[in-house]
């Protein structure tokens, strides 16, 4: 079926008039009603802007005004403010929020003439390496229903793997990208630090969250970085570095291609199974002309325990100003202001999310700042210089982006730490601020393995171009699900 | 590094948030064990390392100082749990 396919030979088959975005989102919404219940993918399915999107897209076609994204159905992670759409970031506290404007990835989308299928189900606030922290329940894994998609981007990722939208937007704080894409067998791509506006994209860790994209190629993750990557005056973190066409450079030849493997990524607590199969993937870049050598990234050992101090910090900020005041959840009849506080937070929050916020809390807190978000934020330091050191003598950094496969749903929660060392590989990319990818490279026990790679300041379209020539001689990206 | 109730309930008042006894333990507990990750860090030396806050050193943009917006106070006011006259009404804030 063509709702099968990816977003470039959609593309194609809408600029050849072998199917209607009318035809094509109506199939998605079909499957989305006869799947979603039991994936629970998606928070909120807008079955009526989708069809009137659709119908637009199809307009703006037979007058000649179509664009390579026109009519093409996406899906956008629960946390990019939709205009008149419920934005819940997988919370109670956003369950009753209609945001009143859009994000400016959702803008862009838009402008593009994407097809907006719904929002998609997510770890509350973007804490989690599960999808199991959702208000809304969690989210299955296509490739096996008892085992979890990967989060915060869970809903994102069975989206796409389970064909229910041709690609989504999601994002990626310490890994939430990454993993999720590892662990569905699809490509996720978390940006340069910067590199994409986050004007509407509710924050979590400041300086740490990126959006990105989730599809089943390299080329389609290059389609939507064009919508996506530019500059924005409403971001002043947003980057003024140029923007090139990130489809442009996907089939250079790979001779040369000089990659580092980092000893770190490669000791105890890696499946052995899953190092055997990125060992294989790496194998098939060598016969591609590249060349591998071991480098170190001495720090990589504290970059957990320097992002759960800077990302619950930032996080204990950013939530501070759910507060029932101005827009989502208000607690029933409070006794005065700060019972109002109180009793909204708590409720409205779950419980991972309220875990986080204390320990930020108490991490920048009077006498503990120097001791814990100080000293954090030098490992950052010691980590991007790691990185810089490392690329001095390569052009990519390659490994295992999770250490093993999908876990079963509920099997992690007894003990947070256990599952934020979910993130081990996946941490220090964010805490660089650098690019870094996930594809698919193999199956252990049916079960998708995702290898990262990782690239230098603003190397979107080096990273998609090293994907995309292994995609061309294997097959991982096209497995489907049972 | 152990958390107390004590310090347990410190922080969830900065925090403004409202926790039962059990969950008061429970925060206590997960907090202890999540301070013994985060006290790995203390194993290396940083003494003479510049913190860094962001990931390319940015400083703050600034603009000239000229107004660009228009007011939306009664659109983004809709959503909005209780207002009145363009005021956010919360419960009174007694003394």
């Amino acid at each position: 079926m063509m709702i099968d396919s990816g977003l470039a030979d959609i593309s194609r088959a809408l600029a050849d008039g072998s199917i209607s975005s009318v035809e094509l989102t109506q199939d998605y919404l079909k499957r989305i009603a006869a799947e979603n219940t039991d994936l629970n993918a998606y928070i909120t399915v807008c079955d009526e802007l989708a069809l009137a999107q659709a119908k637009a897209a199809d307009e703006k076609r037979s007058n000649g005004n179509a664009g390579v994204f026109t009519g093409i159905p996406i899906a956008h992670k629960d946390l990019f403010c939709t205009n008149g759409v419920r934005t819940s970031c997988g919370s109670r506290m956003l369950d009753n929020f209609i945001a009143p404007y859009d994000a400016f990835i959702v803008e862009r989308f838009n402008e593009a003439g994407a097809v907006t299928l719904g929002k998609t189900n997510m770890d509350e606030f973007a804490m989690g390496s599960s999808n199991e922290t959702s208000f809304y329940g969690p989210v299955k894994n296509p490739w096996d229903r008892t085992r979890v998609p990967g989060g915060s981007s869970g809903g994102s990722a069975a989206a796409v793997a389970g064909r229910l939208c041709a690609g989504a937007t999601a994002t990626d704080t310490g890994g939430s990208i990454r993993q999720p894409a590892s662990f569905t067998g699809i490509t996720g791509l978390k940006p340069t630090y910067g590199r994409v506006s986050r004007w509407g994209m509710v924050a979590f860790a400041s300086s740490l969250d990126q959006a990105g994209t989730m599809t089943q190629t390299a080329e389609d993750a290059a389609m939507m970085l064009n919508v996506m990557a530019g500059t924005d005056v409403k971001d002043s973190t947003c980057s003024n570095a140029p923007v090139e066409d990130y489809t442009a450079n996907l089939d250079k030849p790979l001779d040369g291609l000089r990659i580092g493997i980092p000893v770190e990524h490669f000791s105890d607590g890696l499946d052995s199974e899953v190092e055997k199969a990125i060992r294989a993937a790496i194998a098939e870049f060598e016969k591609l002309g590249a060349v591998v050598k071991e480098v170190n990234l001495d720090n990589s050992h504290l970059s957990v325990s320097a992002y759960y101090v800077i990302a619950p910090a930032e996080a204990s900020a950013n939530l501070s100003r759910y507060d029932g005041v101005r827009y989502g959840y208000r607690c029933d009849n409070p006794v005065d202001l700060e019972d109002m506080y109180k009793r909204t937070r708590s409720e409205g929050f779950g419980a991972e999310v309220k875990r986080r916020i204390m320990v930020g809390t108490y991490a920048l807190s009077a006498g503990y700042y120097d001791a814990y978000y100080i000293k954090a934020q030098k490992i950052r330091r010691l980590i991007k210089n790691d990185f810089q050191k490392a690329f001095e003598e390569v052009d990519v950094i390659m490994g295992p982006t999770s250490p093993h496969t999908a876990f079963p749903i509920g099997s992690k929660n007894d003990d947070p730490v256990t599952m934020y060392l979910e993130d081990i590989y996946t941490i220090a990319v964010n805490l660089a601020g650098l690019p870094g990818l996930s594809i698919p490279a193999g199956l252990v026990n049916n079960l998708p393995v995702g290898l990262q790679i990782v690239g230098k300041d603003f190397a979107e379209s080096q990273l998609l171009n090293v994907a995309h020539k292994f995609q061309q001689v294997t097959d991982w990206h096209t497995r489907q699900p049972g | 590094m152990s958390i107390e109730l004590a310090d347990v309930e410190n922080i969830a008042h900065l925090a403004r948030l409202h926790l039962s006894d059990a969950e008061k333990q429970e925060a206590a507990n997960s907090m202890t064990d999540i301070l013994g990750l985060i006290d790995q860090m203390q194993s290396v030396n940083t003494d003479n390392v510049e913190p860094l806050a962001h990931a390319f050193d940015a400083v703050q943009r600034l603009r000239k100082d000229e107004v660009t917006e228009s007011n939306h106070r009664d659109e983004l006011q809709k959503i909005a749990p209780e207002t009145d006259q363009g005021l956010f009404l919360v419960p009174k804030v007694i003394e």
